[in-house]
């Protein structure tokens, strides 16, 4: 019961949000904001249900597996891929290593910078 | 069982979903068993094996993917509440969050721009054509909302949902190499820069690694798809790609 429960109260939260994106016309998905808003209601709740808690482990404990139906649509797309080969897969990983190192590089530089700014006010 | 007795049981099998879901599941099932025999290897990441099966599948037995995704879509309906499920790790790191955030909102735009830009002007440069450049351009979100996107800015969602997972896999088996390589051992930085470049795939790899690396990958993840989805249409107006 209690699985039945969590994943309900996931899904009426996507619905809150698409319904909220067709009314409102705002550029951002429908789950995206049903996750902003289940954050903001357990923060107003200050406290999470085991119900909720059981649904998402169970849900993002095989998160991988969610993509794979859309990632075997590779095969609609062979032709494409064929012919343009050198700049999809060069564009795929070098954006993907340079996006990792990047963010990692000036997130590490913002943490050193913000500790260093704490000292200095000690 | 007779000739025409298997012809009429494939003939309703492969009409029917079941088919199409029993084998993304199996699919993944044996893959995720392989990598786990494999001491979870990034390289034999269970996405890409899974695919690759199913393709191989479909290859032979001359599926077409549409027949296949009348079951598989139950699966892929499984992404939106999943989504949403991110609130609840978020939630329960939020103490970590909130004393960060200035430092993770600025970290996270600094990466969208560079996941969008990089993308988009590596294959300009090696001659991508303008549907090719525009379906890349979301690659680094989570596959409903790099769909979404796609759609709004012209290009093609179907092909982008194929970029968004090959990124993915390429952030999770690269990923923790490359953020061992630099020294970078904190689960906050590693998980937010796994979550902006590989969405849900590179956070399902960085909760395989810890439960606060997952919880920032999700928290990147989510920011980056609603920063992406504003900036992103607005950002290929101003480089003249989507009038």
């Amino acid at each position: 019961m209690d699985f039945l429960v969590g994943i309900t109260v996931l899904l009426c939260y996507q619905l809150i949000g698409e319904v909220l994106v067709l009314l409102s016309g705002i550029p951002v998905p429908g789950p995206v904001v049903g996750m902003a808003l289940l954050l903001l209601t357990l923060l107003a709740r200050g406290k999470s249900a085991e119900s909720l808690d059981g649904a998402s482990t169970s849900l993002l404990s095989h998160l991988s597996l969610l993509f794979v139906p859309a990632g075997v649509g590779a095969m609609l797309h062979f032709q494409r891929i064929g012919s343009e080969w050198l700049p999809i897969s060069v564009a795929l990983v070098v954006s993907t290593l340079l996006t990792l190192v990047i963010t990692a590089l000036v997130m590490r530089s913002l943490l050193r910078l913000r500790s260093k700014g704490g000292e200095a006010n000690d | 069982m007779t000739e025409t007795g298997l012809s009429t049981l494939w003939v309703y099998l492969s009409a029917s979903p079941l088919l199409g879901l029993i084998v993304t599941l199996l699919a993944y099932i044996v893959s995720y068993r392989l990598y786990e025999a494999a001491n979870r290897n990034p390289l034999l990441n269970p996405v890409a094996l899974a695919m690759l099966i199913l393709m191989a599948l479909l290859f032979v037995t001359d599926t077409p993917y549409s027949t296949y995704f009348e079951g598989a879509q139950f699966v892929h309906f499984l992404l939106g509440p999943a989504t949403v499920a991110l609130a609840v790790p978020l939630y329960q790191q939020f103490s970590k969050l909130r004393a960060l955030w200035p430092v993770i909102l600025a970290s996270i735009l600094i990466g969208v721009f560079v996941a969008t830009l990089s993308a988009v002007g590596i294959a300009w440069l090696l001659g991508g054509t303008p549907e090719t450049l525009l379906s890349l351009a979301p690659k680094s979100v989570t596959t409903p909302v790099a769909m979404g996107i796609s759609e709004t800015i012209g290009g093609l969602p179907s092909l982008t949902a194929v970029m968004v997972v090959v990124t993915g896999i390429i952030g999770a088996v690269f990923g923790t190499r490359i953020f061992d390589a630099m020294g970078i051992e904190q689960d906050d930085v590693r998980g937010i820069a796994m979550g902006v470049a590989a969405h849900g795939i590179g956070t399902a790899r960085a909760f395989q690694v810890s439960h606060q690396m997952g919880a920032f990958s999700g928290l990147a993840m989510a920011l980056s798809a609603m920063a992406t989805a504003l900036l992103l249409p607005w950002l290929l107006g101003m480089l003249g790609l989507v009038s």
